[in-house]
């Protein structure tokens, strides 16, 4: 298990791209770096995929200079679209800088760059302390409770503190942390206790599974950090299994944010059954902060 | 990129592009086939179970997704003598011999000597392969009737006015069936492929080469193998770089090597003869659409199914169709652009392209081509080189002194240079020579210097060296001197 790290240098970061979820990624990553002081990158990932064929031309011959005149069509065509993606990029974030804008940040950097999205956004890792993304990209729309493709492989990929945001931007003022006693969420409280983030929020920690001595124990001592931090804080424990446990909790108080560990469990393990993560992130109608 | 994304791209990431690419590539690579199995002097069947198993191993061995590899002209050229003297069985025993060299040459990473054929070099390659092509349809075309004229120049009427009209069927395809439905109704007494050898009449069979094994059989073999293997990575690891350009995405040019290997050997145990990556067939791929591993495997597949089920209608192709879509082949292969070029491009690199394509063509060798053209770039290299070298100098105010300094590269090219650029006669008390912004490569430059230092002396003048350690850095034959972060200090006169 990656041992979460708490960093307070660095820009947040937010992945833009065309989809129902642009307005809201700008205005949550605004919302995050105004709070954290941070500067704010806006980042637009050109991805081209060369393993498609943009033409075809089933004439079989070869005429005279035939790859010389193949070459110059090809990059004629890609040069087309890829101008045409880059203005439109150039569009995009001019509007997404807007909503950054209204949510009160000042320091707003865009940048577009050639690549896929998590390979940039590993590249991009080291300056930066939060990444937010959509939950799902402009290409995966129409399949509702489906994870943006790209989502899930960025989610195991980078190893920063991660905010997905969801359909639309709804002012936060509750926030719900699913705790289960292990080392990384009990790294997660001191984080949020030690963050300007959630700084004045309401915080309501929850645990899921049978009551018993040591969650109270662990429970208590989770509210007992964020106390002493000064938050308002209720902690409780649910009977059940976490994602349906966080789900339920979620929808009957009235939570605007859910912070949790991302991916606890084995690989093999999320192969077969899946983790209480991706349940949560394709379920939750709420925007979720994933810790490493 | 992880494994299993980058394989889930290569091979569906372009499903219907591939699928309909290698369709086209599947009717396309028939004819070749056959032609390269006549040019090699082997019945066409070896040709084709070859370009099944060549397309579909390299399919999943092979480092560029979207190239198309089969039995190929410029290795069927190199497999004539052994085919004539010794016969089939020695062939198949070559081709094994040549995927195991390919295969280590993989392993040794070889692809990387590539970057020593420089572009003339590949264009004369490319120019060579078209001329032979063209000249290995000629014998179907001298003292025939007059309707195989008249059924060639159809055939290429039909190749490339259809695409005028329409561009969904393959052009060479209709050309075919054209003209042996034309033969056939007319019952014209012309030469068809089937008249050319056996055809496949069924899956190919696994089957060791009838050869005895000794040191005779191998040196009856070797020789061509060895020819074999280089000329089937130079144009595979060529076509690799077309296809590279072409799409705009990067190839492994090592498992290219690897995979060139796997697939000729699995070629010569199933009865095929020696295979490469194919310029034109990648080129028509690339065209119709095909980017992935796909577009390969179909290719191989649709042939072999073609072949085997549609035998009794692929003998009665006239070889007047066939010698069109070759004469198509060859004019689609040759670069035109490199004989306008001829006006505009330094001398040198005309002379290092026509020797490339004078050798090959008298050679049908194209490996021999190759390797005059890499030593006369080498030389040429090394000449221009030498010119970057300057001898400057400045007398003493009293005249008794006088302060020279190099600039350059000095190395066995440029050591005359060196020595013609100092005055011996100049009656002198002490002299200065400053190299350290000059580079000294090898001994002969080493042995310049000392004979000019001796010479100085023997005229009683003092001579001074300034600088020597930084020029004769280079000598140490240290390569991966870009590693170190001062090297362009270093490199452009410290």
């Amino acid at each position: 298990m990656t041992t979460p790290l708490i960093h307070t240098e660095g820009r947040v970061l937010a992945a833009i791209d065309r989809s129902t979820y642009t307005e809201s990624v700008a205005r949550h990553a605004g919302w995050a770096a105004a709070r954290l002081g941070a500067p704010l990158e806006l980042l637009h990932v050109l991805d081209r995929h060369p393993e498609v064929a943009p033409a075809a031309d089933y004439s079989g011959n070869l005429e005279l200079g035939e790859q010389e005149r193949l070459l110059s069509e090809l990059a004629q065509l890609d040069e087309r679209r890829s101008a045409l993606a880059q203005e439109q990029g150039r569009l995009l974030m001019q509007e997404a800088k807007g909503f950054a804008a209204d949510m009160g940040v000042t320091d707003t950097d865009t940048r577009q760059r050639h690549g896929g999205l998590v390979d940039t956004l590993t590249e991009q890792e080291p300056g930066v302390r939060l990444f937010v993304l959509g939950k799902r990209g402009g290409h995966a729309d129409f399949a509702k409770g489906h994870l943006g493709g790209n989502l899930e492989r960025v989610v195991r990929a980078v190893h920063r503190p991660l905010l997905v945001a969801s359909r639309a931007f709804r002012p936060i003022g509750r926030v719900l942390v699913a705790f289960d006693g292990s080392a990384t969420t009990r790294k997660g409280i001191e984080m949020i206790a030690a963050s300007p983030l959630f700084r004045g929020l309401e915080i309501r920690v929850l645990m899921a599974g049978k009551d018993g001595e040591t969650p109270r124990a662990q429970l208590h001592w989770a509210r007992d950090v964020l106390a002493v931090a000064g938050f308002e804080v209720t902690a409780s424990l649910r009977d059940g299994q976490p994602d349906i446990a966080i789900a339920d909790a979620v929808r009957e108080e009235g939570i605007d944010l859910l912070v949790m560990g991302a991916y606890g469990h084995s690989r093999i393990r999320q192969l077969i059954v899946g983790s209480t993560t991706t349940t949560m992130l394709r379920t939750c109608p709420i925007p979720v902060l994933l810790l490493r | 990129m992880n494994t299993l994304t980058r394989l889930r791209q290569d091979w569906l990431g372009n499903i219907r592009g591939d699928v309909l690419a290698g369709l086209v590539v599947a009717l396309a690579l028939i004819p070749e086939a056959i032609a390269f199995s006549i040019i090699a002097g082997v019945d066409p069947k070896v040709g084709l179970y070859a370009s099944f198993c060549i397309a579909v191993v390299i399919a999943f061995a092979g480092g560029r997704p979207g190239m198309i590899s089969a039995a190929t002209g410029a290795m069927a050229l190199v497999m004539v003598t052994l085919v004539r003297d010794h016969g089939l069985q020695y062939l198949l025993a070559a081709t094994l011999l040549t995927g195991v060299l390919q295969i280590a040459a993989g392993f040794f990473r070889l692809a990387q000597l590539m970057r020593f054929v420089s572009r003339s070099v590949i264009t004369g390659f490319v120019n060579a392969l078209a001329i032979l092509i063209f000249m290995a349809q000629l014998p179907e075309l001298i003292d025939v009737p007059w309707m195989v004229y008249a059924m060639t120049a159809a055939g290429l009427a039909i190749i490339y006015l259809l695409p005028r009209i329409t561009r969904a069927v393959p052009s060479p395809l209709v050309a075919i069936v054209v003209l042996t439905l034309v033969a056939i109704a007319l019952k014209l007494d012309i030469r068809t492929v089937g008249d050319m050898g056996d055809l496949p009449d069924s899956l190919p069979v696994f089957l060791l080469p009838q050869v005895p094994l000794n040191l005779e059989t191998l040196q009856i073999i070797l020789p061509v193998s060895i020819t074999l293997a280089v000329v089937g990575l130079l144009e595979s690891l060529l076509t690799a770089q077309i296809v590279d350009d072409l799409t705009d995405t990067p190839s492994d040019k090592n498992r290219e090597s690897t995979g060139q290997g796997v697939a000729n050997i699995a070629s010569g145990l199933l009865g095929g003869m020696a295979g490469c990556a194919m310029i034109g067939q990648s080129v028509i791929n690339v065209k119709s659409g095909g980017r992935g591993r796909l577009s390969t495997l179909v290719a191989g597949v649709v042939l072999l199914l073609l072949v085997v089920f549609a035998g009794p209608w692929v003998k009665q192709i006239p070889m007047a169709a066939l010698v069109a879509v070759m004469i198509m082949v060859s004019i689609g292969t040759f670069s035109w652009a490199s004989v306008r070029d001829l006006k505009t491009h330094p001398k040198s690199s005309s002379v290092v392209m026509i020797a490339t394509v004078i050798v090959t063509v008298l050679t049908h060798d194209l490996a021999k081509g190759v390797l005059t053209g890499v030593l006369l770039s080498a030389l040429f290299f090394a000449r221009k080189v030498g010119r970057v070298l300057h001898v400057g100098s400045v007398a003493a105010e009293d005249g008794a002194a006088r302060h020279y300094t190099v600039t350059g590269q000095v190395f066995f090219a440029s050591a005359e240079t060196f020595i013609a650029g100092f005055d011996f006669k100049e009656v002198l008390q002490r002299v200065r020579i400053d190299v350290s912004r000059a580079h000294f490569w090898d001994l002969s430059a080493v042995g310049a210097l000392d004979k000019v230092v001796l010479k100085f002396r023997r005229e009683g003048t003092q001579v001074e060296l300034i600088g020597m350690n930084e020029a004769s850095a280079t000598l140490v034959d240290r390569l991966g001197v870009h590693d170190k972060p001062d090297v362009v200090e270093r490199l452009s006169g410290h």
